[in-house]
């Protein structure tokens, strides 16, 4: 079992979103975060102070998926979040050790 | 123990000098007439003629009309705008210029600085009523009144059900004395809230509570009495009189200075008050390091409209009657103010390419003090002339001056405030001129003649006035503030700064986590 974790552009949640669906991805935690990268911030001036904000605003997204699933869970999401530009994030893929299903007792692979 | 004895000083003499102002017989009718003309003493009748509006002692006989001619009754439309203004500019303090200032701060101190300006209205607003009203507005001397009107007295009888009356700039035109003072206390209140925008996201509530007490005793109510304190145009009945009439106004009144609704007493005397502390209560911990940035701009927008709106209960209210002159000082409010608003973002957007929605509000802001002392007493023109001039004199306040300066004035009371108030006054100098299109002024109180005064002459007396104001303001704040710093101390701890005044001042937040 892998936990894919995601940092997106915020207006790509959606698509990323839509592509997890279609390929039997059944949920996912959505976390609104703050990073950059190699893109830059910008500059905020009030009344002559200037602040340079380097963090911008991402989306992480989340999904425990099963092993068999995780190349295809990288192409969606990959597909689905590039645009090509500076900034479009990174994905990371960590092992999973043990997943539970609260409601049920479930664990292992049923509860994904 | 030292906060405890001094509380209890403190309340011990407010209440023996409570009881002694009651003890004293509520008879001889307010000052007013206890001068020359050996009236009959007639009880607290509310004669008007004498009773000057900024003027004060209400209530004396017959005073200055020899003739029988009945005692003025205010109007009821005067009397109907003149409670609206004062509602108006109530709401210019709360919520206005909280919001406006709470916008600005950092989340973690939003409730510090709501609570310090909702907390100084109300404390400023008792003390007007129970002495600053008085100490104002009464007869004294040139630099201070008495004690005529202490604890409301004379104002309102009720065996009688009787209001004293007030005097307005127009002869045989009266208001309730009750409602001038009204509209006053929210003028002496705001004064106090502005100086708060300086010392923002460090200052101790108690400590700022005590200043405001002294400041407002040692600096509001001497200059308020000496730039609007005169006898009224009621008194002035004839040329054998108005020397004597005019010795007995406030010393900047007599200088000639004009300032309609407070573009020095207001204005620049809570600037000043406002960098003197920001130098003597010193920087906020991490200024110029860490990132300050205002929390709600969107606030600051509603608080921006909201002191608008309210200004013009302040400015146009300041005629004290509904009549042409407060037509007039509205609309001027009104062009000046969308004035300094397109000449704020036009120099935000040469100097760094964009027009900024801080920058609009503060523009609105400075073309509202500016135009303050202006705006009864200059031409439509002359108005947008001013809002235009204050917009960029006000952007040069907040940016090149205030790195000039160095010190951290949070909100840039001084920027604003003080930049503006000084521009608008020294151009009320200008365009008050009949030939500059303004409405010019009243030469002779006897007849109500109107004239105007040469530009350089004005401008002069206009200048005196500015620097007087500043130098009382300057000195009597610097004393203030040590004063409360050597008793409970000015700053909150450094770790408290840091956590946040709402928590550590107040308990409480403004934004659940």
């Amino acid at each position: 079992m892998k936990l894919v974790t995601a940092i997106i552009k915020p207006f790509k949640l959606d698509e990323v979103r839509e592509a997890l669906s279609a390929i039997g991805v059944q949920g996912i935690t959505v976390t609104e975060v703050k990073g950059f990268g190699r893109q830059k911030g910008h500059t905020e001036l009030y009344r002559g102070a200037e602040y340079v904000v380097d963090f911008l605003p991402k989306v992480k997204v989340e999904a425990a998926v099963a092993d068999e699933l995780v190349d295809r869970v990288i192409e969606a999401i990959e597909g689905a979040a590039r645009t090509g530009k500076i900034g479009d994030g990174k994905l990371f893929v960590y092992n999973l050790e043990q997943v539970v299903r609260i409601r049920t007792g479930e664990t292992g692979a049923q509860a994904l | 123990m030292k906060k405890f004895l001094l509380s209890l000083t403190l309340g011990l003499s407010l209440l023996c000098g409570g009881t002694a102002a009651l003890a004293q017989t509520p008879a001889a009718a307010p000052a007013a007439s206890a001068s020359e003309a050996a009236k009959p003493a007639a009880a607290p009748a509310p004669s008007a003629s004498a009773a000057a509006a900024p003027a004060a002692a209400g209530a004396s006989a017959a005073a200055a009309a020899a003739s029988a001619a009945p005692a003025p009754v205010p109007n009821k439309g005067d009397v109907a705008w003149m409670i609206v203004a004062t509602a108006f500019v109530i709401m210019m303090s709360i919520p206005g210029l909280a919001l406006f200032y709470g916008g600005l701060v950092r989340s973690k101190n939003m409730l510090s600085v709501l609570m310090q300006v909702f907390v100084t209205f109300s404390m400023i607003v008792v003390l007007w009523c129970l002495y600053g009203y008085s100490l104002a507005f009464t007869e004294g001397n040139q630099f201070i009144g008495g004690f005529d009107r202490i604890l409301m007295k004379g104002l309102f009888d009720p065996m009688k059900s009787e209001f004293a009356n007030a005097a307005t700039f127009s002869k045989g035109v009266v208001i309730p004395e009750l409602l001038f003072m009204a509209f006053q206390a929210t003028f002496a209140a705001i004064t106090c809230c502005l100086i708060i925008g300086a010392f923002a996201e460090r200052i101790k509530f108690s400590a700022m509570l005590m200043f405001m007490a002294l400041w407002f005793t040692f600096s509001y109510t001497p200059i308020a009495h000496m730039v609007w304190f005169w006898m009224g145009p009621d008194a002035y009945t004839s040329k054998e009189v108005v020397d004597a009439m005019n010795a007995k106004a406030g010393l900047l009144w007599q200088w000639g200075a004009l300032d309609f609704a407070g573009g020095t007493v207001v204005h620049i005397n809570a600037a000043v008050a406002g960098l003197v502390g920001a130098f003597v209560i010193g920087k906020r911990t991490g200024y110029a390091k860490e990132a300050m940035a205002p929390h709600s701009l969107t606030l600051t927008m509603v608080g921006a409209s909201l002191l608008w709106v309210g200004w013009f209960g302040f400015n146009a209210g300041s005629a004290l009657e509904a009549n042409g002159t407060a037509v007039l000082a509205f609309m001027n409010t009104f062009s000046a103010t969308a004035a300094a608003v397109l000449a704020w973002c036009l120099g935000e957007a040469l100097m760094r390419g964009k027009a900024s929605m801080l920058g609009a509000a503060s523009g609105a802001v400075a073309g509202l003090v500016a135009i303050t002392p202006a705006c009864g007493n200059v031409g439509l023109m002359g108005a947008m002339v001013i809002g235009f001039v204050a917009g960029f004199a006000c952007l040069w306040g907040v940016n090149g001056l205030k790195k000039m300066l160095g010190a951290d004035d949070s909100l840039d009371v001084f920027g604003v405030h003080g930049v503006g108030g000084i521009v608008g006054a020294l151009l009320t100098g200008v365009f008050n001129s009949q030939a500059l299109g303004g409405p010019g002024l009243v030469g002779d109180w006897v007849t109500a003649a109107v004239s105007s005064v040469p530009v350089a002459d004005q401008v002069w007396i206009q200048l005196k006035a500015v620097l007087t104001t500043i130098v009382w303001s300057g000195v009597v704040s610097f004393i203030a503030y040590k004063v409360v710093d050597m008793t409970i101390g000015l700053r909150v701890s450094e770790e408290d700064e840091r956590e946040g005044l709402d928590i550590t001042s107040h308990g409480e937040t403004a934004y659940s986590r």
